[in-house]
Parts: C-alpha cells; structure tokens; sequence
C-alpha cells in the first residue's frame, strides 16, 4: 500500500489535464465526475496509505519513496520523492478528505459558471500542488508544491477576472505571498549551504551536529523559513492578502483559503521542528506573531460586516492560535487545530457560501437576519460549526484550542498566554455576532425580491459531513487530563515529539533502529538545551511524566469556557435582545470602531508607505534611469550591432568562388599560426 | 586486418540502418500506390532495431576491426543522437514530402544512408574511417539538398557539394600529414606517439596537419570563417533536409571533431585550443549579429546553427571531459529544438509557397494555438531560456568552461547568448503580439499525424531535457570516462 502513494498527487494531476486540456468539450457530468473521482481516489489511497502506516511499530512510521532523481549537479543530487510519516499523513488525509467534500461542494455551487470546467481544473491542479507540498521528502519539492498552490491561489481567487477587483485582489495574493516565498527561499539556501543537502530526513538528523543550539545560524534560517510562513499562512505583516483573497468563489475561500493552502505554513514548521527548537529566539518570535495575530485579527472581525469578511479575519486569527503553539513548542496541537479548524473552517465557508447563494448572492449582514427558517440545513450545520469554533466541550475547537493554550501557559509563555486567552472570548463574540445577524432576528430584505432557498443536496450532503466532523474531530486528541488517551498525540509523537515516543519505546522494545538511535540522541540534547534558559522543556516533561496532573489545567479550561460562555451571551444580549445597542456603542467610543472598521488601516498604510513608495522609485528609475541611461545604452547597442549584421550580412555574395576563397584565406591564416608555433 | 566475429556486435546498428536504407529502395519498387508514407514508418522501424542493439555498447571501451571502430559510450550516446535525428526528420518529412508533390522512396534511403555515415564518424577511431565515413554522409546529404530541383535547390547542391569537395581536401591533406609525423592514422596510437615524443608538438608537419583537420571539421561544423556556404544551403534546400543537416550534420562532425581533437591530439591542446579559442568566439559573434539582421526565418536559424557551433566550439576549446559531456548533452538538446522549430516552419507553408518570411508569422500564435505554442518552446529553448533544454546545454558548456578558467571565452559567449535572445523572441513578438494582416499568407497548417508526432516529440524532448536533465547528464558523463 506504502508503495502507491504517488497516486495521491498523481489523481488530481491527471484530473486537471483531462479537464484541462478538454474540459471545454466535455459535458459537465464528466467534468465534475473526473475532479471529483479523481480526487476521491487519492483519498483512498490517503486511507490505506494511513491504515498501512499505522499497522507499523511506531518508531518505524517513516516511509520515502524516490520518484526518480531530478537534479544532479557534481557531488550534490536532489530527488523527486514523497516522504510518508505520520505528520504528512494527517496532511494528505485533510487535503484529501476535506478536498473531495468541498468538490462536490462545487458541484452545486458552481453549477451555473460559464467557467466549469476552468475552475475544476484549477481546483484540482490546487490538490495536486498541496499534496505534493505536504508528501515533498525535502526543501526544493516541498517548494515547488508551495509555489503551486500560490499560483493555484491567485487563479482561483482572480477567477471571475472581468470583475477588475477581484483580479486586483488576485495579484495582491501574489504578491504579498512572494515576499514571504523570499524568505523561504533564503531560508532553503542558507540550509542548503550549511548541510549540502534539502532532503528533510538528512537535514533533521544532521542538524544537532551541525548547528548550535540557539546559534547564529539556526536562528536566520528559521527566521527566514517563518518568514515564508507568514505569507503563506496570512499572519502579520503578511495577512493583508488573506481578507481580499475572498473575491474568490466560496469553496475556494473553503478549501484554499482556510483548510489547507494557509496552514502550509504551520506544516512546514512543524516539518521543520528540530531546527526550530534549536532556536529559542525563533520559537518566541513565532509564538509572539502567532498570539499577536490570534487578537488583533480577531478585534477587526467584530466589526466586519461581509460575512465572509468575518470568516476571513477569523481564520486570520485561527492561524495565529496554530504559530502560538508552535511557537511554544507545542507542535502536535498546532497540527491538531490545524485538522480541526479545517473541518470547521470549511463547514462555515461552506455555510457562507450557502447562505449567500440562497440570497442571490448578497454577502452583508446587515441585510440578513432570519434564515433560519428558510435554510434549516444551513443553518443548523453552520450552529454546529460555530460552537466548534467558539471552543465550546466537547466540540472539536475545544480541545485543540485548550491546549494549545494550556502549552503557552505551561511552557513558561504568560504574555502568549493571554493574548491568546484574550482572543478566545472575542472569536465566540464576532462568530455569534455573524450566527444571530444571518440566522436569527427580522428578516432585513425584501422576500419579495429575494427568493430565499435552501441549497441542493450536492451542497448541503458535504455541510453534514463537515458539521459532524466538527463535532467528533476533537475526540481523538481528548487530553489525559479529562481522562482521554490523546491518540493524536501519539500518533505524531514520532515526527513531532521524539521524547515522549522513546519513553515508551524504550520500555516495549529495547533494540532500536539506528534511525531512532539518532533522533533519541537529539531528542534528549534539544529538550535538554531547551529546559535551561527559557524552561521550555517543561511541556514535555509533563507530557512524558503521564499521571500527575497540574490542577492550573483545569482551572484555565473552566476559565476559557466561561469567558468564551460570556461572549456568547454578550452577542446575544448586543444582536438579539437589544438590537440597537451596537449601534451606540460604535457612536460612543468612534474612534475604536473606526480603527477597527477599517481594520487599523493597514492597508492604507502598506499603501502609502510601500506601494506608493515602490511606485515612486519606479518612477524616478524609469523616468530617469531607464529613458535617458539605459535605453540610450540599449539603443545605441541595437544600433550598432543592427548596422554591424547588416554589414556581414553582405559578406554573404551567394557566389561560390566568394565562399571557396574564404575557406583558402582561414586554411592559409590557420596553418601560417601553427608555423609560427612551430618556429617559436 | 584481422576481422574476429564479435566486432560485428559494434558494427551491427550500422549494418541495420544500412539493411534498412537498402529494404527502404526495395519496397519501393514492388509498391505499386502513389502514397510512399509508409516508407518512413519502415525506416523507423529500423532505426528502433538499431537502438534496440545499441545499449550494450555502453560500458567499457572495446575497438574492433584492426582498433578502426569503437564500441563505446561516447559512441553510443552519439547513435542514441543521431537516432533521434533520424527518427523526427523522417516523421517530419512524411507530410512535407507528399505536400510538395515529391514523395519518393529514394529520400528515405538517402536520408537513412546519411545516417550510416553520421554514425561511423561517431565511433571511428582512425582517421581514414573518420574520412570515408564523413564522406558517405555528405554524399548523400549533397543529394538531398537538391532533392527538390527546384532552381534554389540545385544551387544549394551544387554549391554544398563543390566547397565540400574543396574542405574535404583540406582533411584528407592533413590526414597525410598527420600520418607523415606519426606513422599512423589510428586515433589511439597518435595520442600514444604525441605522448611519447614531446617534441612533435612544435612539429610543422604535425601542427600544420592539426591545422588542415580544423578547416575539415570547421567546415563541416559551420564554423567562421567556414562557414560561408550555411546560409545559401539551409535556405535553398528543402526544409527537412536543413533540419537534418544542422542537427545530424553537426551532431556527427562534432563527435569525429571531440575525437580527433581531444583524444589524438590531448598532447597538443595548448596549441590548438588557442586557434579554436579564436573560431568560437568568431563564430558565435559572426552568427548572431548576422542573426539579428535577417527578416526571413529559415536563414535566421541557418545563422543561429552557426552561433550554436560557436557555443559547441567553446566545449571544444576547454577539452576536458566535463566539457565533452556538456557538448553531447548540448547535441541532444539542439536536436531536439531544433528539428522541433523547422517541423514548425513547414507547417507554416504549402505547396509552391513556403512562408518563411518572418511577416508570413504575424498573429499566427493566436489563430493557431498549438502550433504557437511549440514554436515559442522551441524559439525559448534555443534561446538558452530555462526550464527547457537550450538552457541546460548551454549551462553545462558554460559552467565547463568556467571550470577550467575559461572566463573571457564564458562571458564573451553568454553575452552572445543573450544578444541572440533578440531574434528568437521577435518570432515569439510576432506570432503572438503583431495582428495577422487581413489576407494573411498563412490560411491553414501543413500538418499530418506524423508532423504533429514529430513536433510533440520535440517540444517533450526538450521540456524533459529542461526539466529533468539529470539522468542523460550523468549518462554523457560516464559516456566520456574513457577520455580521462
């Protein structure tokens, strides 16, 4: 089964030819049949390729598979190959999973596009990238998938591209995202130039020799690597991109957009964790960001009123919670809000998009209120969804959220802590502020003009899915402190945590591979390096030392249910009982409501300072530089070099005699030289 | 001589082609129909035969026939060209042929004949060989070129097959020569003799034979001031055989050229590699700028084959392994784009007309798509524009050259590179960026099934090369061992 899981990315790549290459003659069952079989099947690969991976020992959970040998150059070869391990195996099973619902998602969705088979070209062109980012075995293929899903972003977002916004938006994408690819790339070459190699396995292993703990280096190269992340993964000062990006189609918005292509970034820490845990000042960084984020993006979605405005600066906020908790060391719930905040993410998106389809595409709030009634489905799923997200027991978000602030506040990372723990009321207020404005209250709009439905069964099967999802998600990482197994944890213990696995390695099979040997040694040397100066050792600790439990962890999660039961009822009390409040408040204290309206200004503010700026110097250098300097350069080049061409080319006689002489002349020069060699 | 069974398993891919060349005539005379197409299919199928025989001669070196022909990765990788040479030209000819009322079985004899040639030079190892079998080729190719008998065709024969004879002179003089100063013309035994007796290397009589057999090669390269007769033939004869000539042709002289020079004469690269130091540089510059001013497409890429011998010389010149490698993956590279580009140019003319005057191509990229597309990959390709395979030739030479200090040479030659990116583009420009006029000259494609094939073969040969070259580069590398 391990053998085969090239087909994972090779399905979705063979989908976006067919329909790419053909799509437009092909009917639209077909169309949909072969974007959505195709990515089906690598779904079930995904799931063998899981049940094959977990029939193994755990210290054996690694599996590489070199596709061929892409790049050689003198001693140094790069191979195109997949690496399967725990870690990218939850990866390809969301991308896969959450992937082929939200395709036949867009079956209805998309039903009346002139675009058809444009789009599910494209949205099956995205699955390929991202799984080819997430199965990468190094740097360089890894990517490759992240500039692809950057390029399968910015078309999909740019895809109804006569409207000259959502083409700006499109492009703005890009760009912010290729500030963030820079550091990435800097990142990989300055990894490159330090150990010869890009392939992961190599890289982790050698890095404890090869780099000091907390040095110089390890701290660029992760500062860079984050860097990337930001971009990809909207998080300041890159996250402007993320809120316009949803111009988009919502399935879009669902799949790339919140589930997977935004949480490359996470992934890619979390693929990276040795070297980050070499770098304490990194790790502070990134959970610094990552907490920051989690609040300011939250505060700006209170007072968003596009419903999928909201949704984009949630998951703003949602990615910070995910870099805290790498950043605090806590890489498994990083990767477990991540699954969870896909089930849910996607389940709201795909909500939205629902109720925006059922108003004939009207996307504000403002003049919502009461589908209910009209769109039972909708309505009920996105509830459920918004619960998991709130972090309410014993849905999903609760789990994966609580611990991730349970690790900031253990690991010694109060200021992280707090800010989280701030966000966490907020996220439950704006969401339910979004459920009682869309779902509750007077219906603000015409039913006579707006023929409000519910959507097809192709659309409101896969919200179903996702809304139980939402519900049981979190069931398989419950902490040992409320009695659960935490199996998540386990199962990317390997990757992730190296010194909880040997603990209990060491006990059930004493003879280790040579491959474990390594990673137990840097292990114990980075926890060890770790626990010094900023006590980030004691998580793991913890974690290893099982049955004790610190009462502060139970206090922190009544803490966080009840601060996030208190923003439920303040949006209760703020959007349904009185209705009117809201409106005073933004009159009483303007300048807040303002700031946050429009979001801090930061577009206005990346506006003048660096586009205008860049356009500026561009200015200065085309008007000057360019014009005068080097267009005299170039055309006085062209001049000369067009008038040398058209010079020889009359050298060219069409006479054979001409020709025959030349040939005399070069033989009698050549020969002539090599007898004054010869003389001298 | 001693003849021993085994060396005809180094021979036998030559035998095959030529058995083909020879059933090609044959079947010919006993079909009756007028349609011949199939005649390419049967060449093919015997150049697949022929390759199908060809890996084994991949690993250690063995000479047969008395040390006159090699068995060796060199040689092989060569055949592994030359077949591909082989097979596009034929697939490219099938429809042209039968378009220009000039369908016949002889032109695939011929053209598989020329190949027999080619591939000898590839693996002789003796200077005569390398003579006769340069010979066999042109012979044929000089048929070729007037296959068409059209006024501009004869003339392109008859012009080739006149300088020919004279530059063939100039080989076989320094042949004599060189047998004068060694005492033999076996390629082994005159490195054997140059190592043994330094002072040969200010030997007139040697140093002047060296400098004969670089205007025979030279000739054959196209290299300046050798290269006189290129234009006038590549534009005069017909379309296919240009292709075959400028990637066939060059493909064979090169691999008796690596051969002779950096094999038989190692002990003397200092003093030719100067003289060759001088021709690349002439060359590339003299056929790019000479490039830029023409307005007619198939004399702009019988230009551009001479800029590409001079960024083949450049590999020449620094002589190491490396460099020989980079040359044969370089080889490989030019064929493809190359065979890829004039399959374009054909399909852009018909019968009596053949459009290849750069006007003819104005807004064609977007009335044909397709045919846009592979033409841009082909014209950015040779333009040295990764991910494609011009690219990765180009950077192999290059970075050999940088290797062995060549720096002057390296940065003289990628600004001819870049200087030749001018008039690659303007095809792209005007396929893409000029609106076709409102009688356009170009009302429809010269295309059938086989030219299609060619063409995506072409455009997959070099994608693949740009892509993921490292498997044919370590497969040239090891190809060369031997030259240590």
């Amino acid at each position: 089964m391990l053998d085969l899981i090239w087909l994972i990315p090779f399905f979705p790549m063979v989908g976006a030819i067919v329909n790419g290459l053909f799509g437009r003659r092909l009917p639209k069952g077909v169309v949909h049949t072969v974007a959505c079989g195709s990515i089906f099947l690598s779904f079930l690969v995904s799931a063998g390729a899981f049940f094959a991976l977990k029939a193994l020992p755990p210290a054996e959970r690694v599996f590489e598979q070199v596709l061929f040998e892409w790049i050689a150059f003198g001693s140094t070869t790069i191979n195109l190959g997949y690496l399967l391990d725990p870690l990218s195996c939850v990866m390809i099973l969301v991308v896969t999973g959450v992937g082929f619902l939200i395709h036949v998602y867009s079956v209805g969705y998309m039903s009346h596009d002139p675009g058809y088979a444009r789009y599910f070209t494209y949205l099956n062109l995205f699955c390929f990238a991202m799984l080819t980012l997430v199965l990468g075995n190094n740097f360089l293929v890894m990517f490759v998938g992240w500039e692809g899903v950057g390029l399968c972003s910015y078309l999909l977002i740019g895809f109804w591209f006569e409207d000259a916004a959502k083409a700006a938006a499109g492009m703005k994408a890009f760009i912010v995202n290729r500030i963030g690819d820079f550091g990435f790339l800097i990142g990989m070459f300055l990894i490159f130039w330090v150990f010869g190699t890009l392939d992961f396995r190599t890289v982790m292993a050698q890095a404890p020799g090869a780099l000091v703990v907390g040095g110089g280096i390890v701290t660029a190269i992760t500062l860079f690597l984050f860097v990337g992340a930001t971009g990809k993964s909207a998080q300041i000062p890159l996250y402007v991109w993320l809120p316009d990006a949803m111009a988009g189609p919502n399935p879009v918005s669902a799949l790339i957009h919140a589930a997977t292509m935004v949480t490359a970034g996470v992934y890619m820490i979390g693929r990276c964790n040795v070297l980050f845990s070499m770098a304490p000042v990194s790790m502070t960084v990134v959970a610094t960001i990552g907490a920051l984020t989690a609040l300011f993006a939250g505060t700006i979605a209170i007072t968003q009123n596009d419903i999928k405005k909201v949704l984009a600066y949630s998951t703003v906020s949602q990615l910070g919670y995910m870099f805290t908790a790498m950043g605090v060391g806590a890489y498994v719930a990083g990767i477990f809000h991540l699954m969870t905040h896909a089930f849910f993410k996607a389940c709201l998106f795909l909500g939205s998009g629902s109720v925006i389809h059922g108003m004939h595409e009207e996307q504000d709030m403002r003049k919502m209120g009461g589908l209910r009634k009209h769109m039972p489905h909708t309505y009920w799923t996105f509830l459920i969804a918004t619960i998991a997200i709130a972090g309410i027991p014993p849905l999903a978000g609760f789990f994966s959220k609580d611990e991730i602030l349970w690790k900031a506040w253990s690991g010694g990372y109060k200021f992280q802590w707090f800010l989280g723990f701030a966000a966490a009321g907020i996220t439950a207020f704006y969401m339910f502020r979004l459920v009682f404005m869309t779902f509750f209250g007077k219906e603000r709009f015409d039913p006579e003009e707006v023929h409000v439905h519910e959507s097809p069964r192709s659309m409101t099967v896969p919200l179903w899915v996702l809304a139980g999802l939402s519900v049981v998600g979190g069931w398989v990482g419950i902490p040992a402190a409320l009695g659960g197994a935490n199996n998540f944890h386990h199962w990317l213990a390997p990757v992730l945590d190296p010194a909880a696995v040997t603990e209990t390695t060491h006990a059930a099979a004493p003879d280790l591979d040579g491959l474990l040997g390594v990673r137990t040694a840097y292990a114990s040397e980075g926890a060890g390096h770790a626990e010094a100066p900023e006590g980030h050792g004691a998580a793991v600790g913890a974690e290893g030392g099982a049955e004790h439990h610190d009462p502060t962890e139970y206090v922190l999660m009544f803490l966080s249910v009840a601060y996030a039961l208190l923003g439920i009822l303040v949006a209760y009390f703020a959007y349904l009982l009185k209705p009117d409040l809201p409106g005073k408040v933004a009159a009483k204290a303007k300048g807040l409501y303002e700031l946050l309206y429009n979001k801090y200004f930061v577009d206005e503010i990346y506006q003048a300072v660096f586009v205008e700026g860049t356009l500026a110097l561009a200015t200065f250098f085309w008007a000057f530089w360019d014009v005068v300097v080097i267009d005299g350069i170039v055309n006085g080049t062209g001049y000369v070099v067009r008038s040398l061409g058209g010079g020889l080319r009359l050298l060219q006689t069409g006479k054979v005699q001409a020709y025959a002489m030349t040939v005399l002349l070069g033989a009698v020069v050549l020969v002539a030289y090599y007898a004054v060699v010869a003389a001298f | 001589m001693n003849f021993q069974m085994a060396d005809l398993q180094l021979l036998a891919p030559h035998i095959v082609v030529l058995a083909t060349a020879l059933l090609v005539l044959l079947a010919e005379a006993f079909c009756k129909g007028e349609r011949k197409g199939y005649l390419a299919y049967l060449g093919i199928a015997g150049i697949v035969v022929a390759a199908l025989l060809t890996p084994r001669l991949f690993g250690p070196q063995r000479l047969g026939f008395s040390g006159m022909l090699a068995g060796d990765g060199f040689a092989a990788f060569f055949y592994f060209i030359l077949y591909a040479v082989g097979i596009l030209t034929l697939l490219v000819s099938q429809n042209y042929l039968r378009d220009e009322r000039f369908e016949h079985g002889e032109y695939y004899a011929l053209v598989l004949l020329a190949l027999v040639g080619m591939m000898l030079m590839a693996g002789a190892t003796h200077l005569m060989v390398v003579f006769l079998a340069l010979e066999t080729m042109s012979i044929a190719i000089y048929a070729l070129a007037g296959y068409f008998r059209t006024e501009r065709s004869v003339e392109a024969s008859l012009k080739y097959f006149i300088l020919g004879g004279f530059a063939s002179g100039f080989l076989l003089y320094g042949i004599a020569l060189i047998y004068g100063a060694c005492g033999t013309t076996q390629i082994y035994d005159v490195m054997a003799y140059f190592k043994a007796l330094p002072a040969l290397t200010s030997s007139p009589m040697a140093l002047a034979g060296i400098g004969l057999l670089t205007v025979g090669f030279g000739f054959k390269v196209a290299a300046v001031p050798f290269h006189a007769w290129t234009p006038d033939v590549y534009q005069g004869a017909p379309t296919s055989v240009t292709a075959f000539m400028a990637t066939g042709v060059k493909a064979a002289a090169f691999s008796a050229f690596l051969r002779v020079f950096v094999v038989a004469f190692q002990g003397t690269h200092v003093e030719w590699s100067g003289v060759l130091w001088v021709l690349a540089l002439l060359t590339m510059t003299l056929g790019n700028l000479t490039a830029i001013a023409q307005t007619d497409v198939k004399r702009m890429l019988a230009y551009s084959s001479i800029a590409h011998a001079g960024y083949l010389l450049v590999g020449l010149v620094v002589g190491t392994p490396e460099a020989s490698s980079a040359m044969m993956v370089y080889l490989l590279a030019y064929a493809f784009m190359n065979i890829g580009a004039f399959a374009c140019v054909i399909m852009v003319g018909r019968y009596g007309q053949e459009n290849t005057s750069l006007d003819a191509y104005a807004g064609i990229g977007f009335r044909f798509p397709a045919l846009g597309l592979a033409m841009a990959v082909f014209m950015f390709s040779m333009a040295g524009i990764p991910p494609t395979a011009g690219f990765i030739g180009k950077f192999l030479i290059f970075k050999a050259a940088v290797h062995e200090g060549y720096y002057w040479l390296t940065i003289l030659g990628v600004l001819n590179s870049a200087a030749s990116v001018y008039y690659y583009l303007r095809v792209i420009i005007t396929m893409y960026f000029k609106p076709s006029p409102d009688e356009p000259a170009v009302d429809g494609l010269r295309v059938g099934p086989s030219a299609a094939l060619a063409t995506v073969l072409a455009g997959v040969g070099v994608l693949y090369l740009g892509i993921i070259p490292g498997g044919i580069i370590k497969l040239a590398e090891q190809a060369v061992r031997f030259m240590g």
